[in-house]
């Protein structure tokens, strides 16, 4: 049950929320190609590759508000939990999975956040790399979490996701975003095999995910 | 009410009666099918029908609005135009700060001008100063790396997105037409899409001889029908430009003929980015870029005709 006191941060959360979709629509134009799965209401792990903060805002509003009510993305609690404005965006636009990624000082683990989360229902939105990638390859190597979920939950969708240009519209450094218009390309879903192991599983992960990218202009000509 | 303003009425009640029998058409036919089946070929039309709706009721409403309405439609449909084609564009982090320029400063400025009614800097803005200013941006980035294609995609983006487009709310300060230039820009768009539909319909019936194999599927046969049909539209829509039938219905003839040109201008460039669609941006249509092709190359032209043909 919703308490009364709560009603203006969640109606204040939900005008943000509708507002962030809207630019994302119609002054990045961001848009899905559903190439491998259609966007139904089916339990879902989205695994994307991150280049920048914008990753996290555009995947989330670029799915249809159904599912966005029940997707919440997994982000790191040092990060979203840092100011006020921080916190309102990640615990209430974004309903995040908060984990803390600091393995020395955190004091539960964050596999039980996420199969927590999981087991409500939600679908979930990761960045398996686990930081930004800020080098030439087109992917950092996975993180075990992915394989981990995989593992622990074998019935949910592991959806990989490819977010393309969004480096061109902000490159390190630049301070002007360009209004270029971004692509998030959903991937056919996999499941960990019955006996794949860990390095398997994210090899083959890291791959299908890779294989969503659109060809660098370098490769064409 | 004054009577161009009537006259803006008329042609949208004219445009708004063809769309509601192609609506009432597309439903027929839905509704012939079974309960529970879709007709791919009648989703795609009806999609069509439905951006149609939006269209004439943005382009009815912003012309209604005048000048400053039409300058912000237009200038809203360049940035996005802009924006399809400098996404697929080849660029380098080098040339961040002029494309940047590109869209938050030529933009504005080239409509600015436009309003202002200035019209000797409205056409040297683009095709001078920013073509030279822009390479000297990008150049003191110091990264050489195929200069030359990153600095001519800009520049061609920048020609016929912003250039050419903004040559159709420019056709306001056409002198001789007074008030009623407004009703000019309703005449080129129209006689322009109902050459396309034309030249479509026919081309699927009757089209034998290809007008360039393996670029696209328009024929010689299509063409000559959206030809005609165009001139005949300029024809009957005469009384909303300053000239007879007979000139209308040529400088209808030549932007039409022009704009299919042009369409085939920017199949060639899709291909060689291998794309289908600029975006996804108009349902059933693709992109802005794929919706105007053939009013961008038209309007520079038809602008300077109807100039030409007054004096």
């Amino acid at each position: 049950m919703v308490r009364v006191a709560a009603l203006p941060r969640l109606l204040a959360a939900r005008i943000v929320g509708h507002a962030l979709t809207f630019v994302a629509r119609f002054v990045i134009a961001v848009r899905a190609d559903w190439r491998g799965i259609e966007p139904v209401p089916r339990q879902r792990v989205y695994f994307a590759n991150h280049v920048s903060n914008a990753d996290m805002p555009i995947l989330w509003s670029v799915l249809p508000s159904a599912l966005r009510r029940r997707t919440r993305p997994v982000a790191a609690a040092d990060y979203w939990l840092k100011t006020p404005l921080r916190t309102f965006a990640g615990r209430d636009v974004f309903r995040a999975v908060l984990i803390d990624r600091r393995p020395e000082a955190r004091t539960e683990d964050p596999m039980e956040r996420i199969l927590e989360a999981l087991d409500e229902g939600s679908s979930l939105i990761i960045f398996p790399e686990g930081n930004r990638n800020m080098t030439e390859d087109p992917l950092l190597p996975f993180r075990a979490g992915l394989y981990n979920m995989g593992r622990a939950r074998p019935e949910v969708d592991l959806v990989p996701a490819w977010i393309a240009n969004l480096n061109e519209v902000m490159p390190k450094g630049e301070v002007i975003p360009l209004p270029l218009i971004c692509t998030v390309t959903f991937g056919a879903p996999l499941h960990v095999g019955p006996d794949e192991n860990k390095d398997a599983f994210l090899s083959r992960a890291s791959a299908a995910l890779a294989a969503l990218a659109p060809p660098r202009p370098d490769d064409i000509r | 009410m004054s009577e161009t303003t009537s006259d803006i009425l008329l042609l949208s009640l004219g445009v708004i009666t063809l769309l509601v029998a192609l609506t009432l058409f597309g439903e027929v036919m839905r509704g012939r099918l079974p309960v529970g089946q879709t007709n791919p070929v009648v989703e795609t039309f009806m999609q069509r029908v439905h951006s149609w709706w939006a269209i004439v009721v943005l382009l009815t409403l912003a012309t209604l609005a005048g000048e400053i309405g039409l300058l912000f439609l237009f200038g809203f449909v360049s940035f996005a135009a802009l924006r399809e084609f400098l996404t697929f564009a080849y660029k380098r982090k080098a040339d961040h700060l002029s494309l940047a320029l590109a869209f938050f400063v030529i933009l504005p400025l080239q409509y600015l001008f436009v309003g202002m009614g200035w019209t000797g800097l409205f056409a040297v803005f683009i095709p001078v100063y920013a073509f030279l200013l822009l390479p000297i941006v990008s150049a003191l980035r110091g990264d050489s790396n195929r200069f030359l294609i990153r600095v001519a995609e800009t520049q061609w983006g920048l020609m016929i997105s912003v250039f050419c487009i903004s040559h159709v709310p420019a056709l306001l300060s056409f002198e001789p037409a007074g008030e009623r230039s407004i009703l000019l820009i309703l005449f080129l768009v129209m006689v322009v899409q109902i050459g396309d539909l034309a030249e479509y319909y026919c081309g699927r019936r009757i089209g034998r001889t290809r007008v360039a194999p393996g670029l696209s599927p328009k024929t010689v046969q299509g063409m000559v029908c959206g030809v005609l049909a165009a001139a005949a539209t300029g024809a009957l829509l005469h009384w909303t430009t300053p000239f007879g039938p007979g000139w209308a219905a040529m400088l209808a003839a030549v932007a039409s003929v022009t704009g299919m040109f042009g369409s085939l201008v920017f199949a060639a460039i899709k291909r060689d980015k291998g794309v289908k669609d600029w975006s996804h941006l108009i349902p059933g249509q693709g992109g802005f870029l794929d919706q105007m092709d053939s009013v961008i190359f038209a309007a520079p032209v038809f602008y300077h005709l109807t100039h030409l043909i007054w004096t």
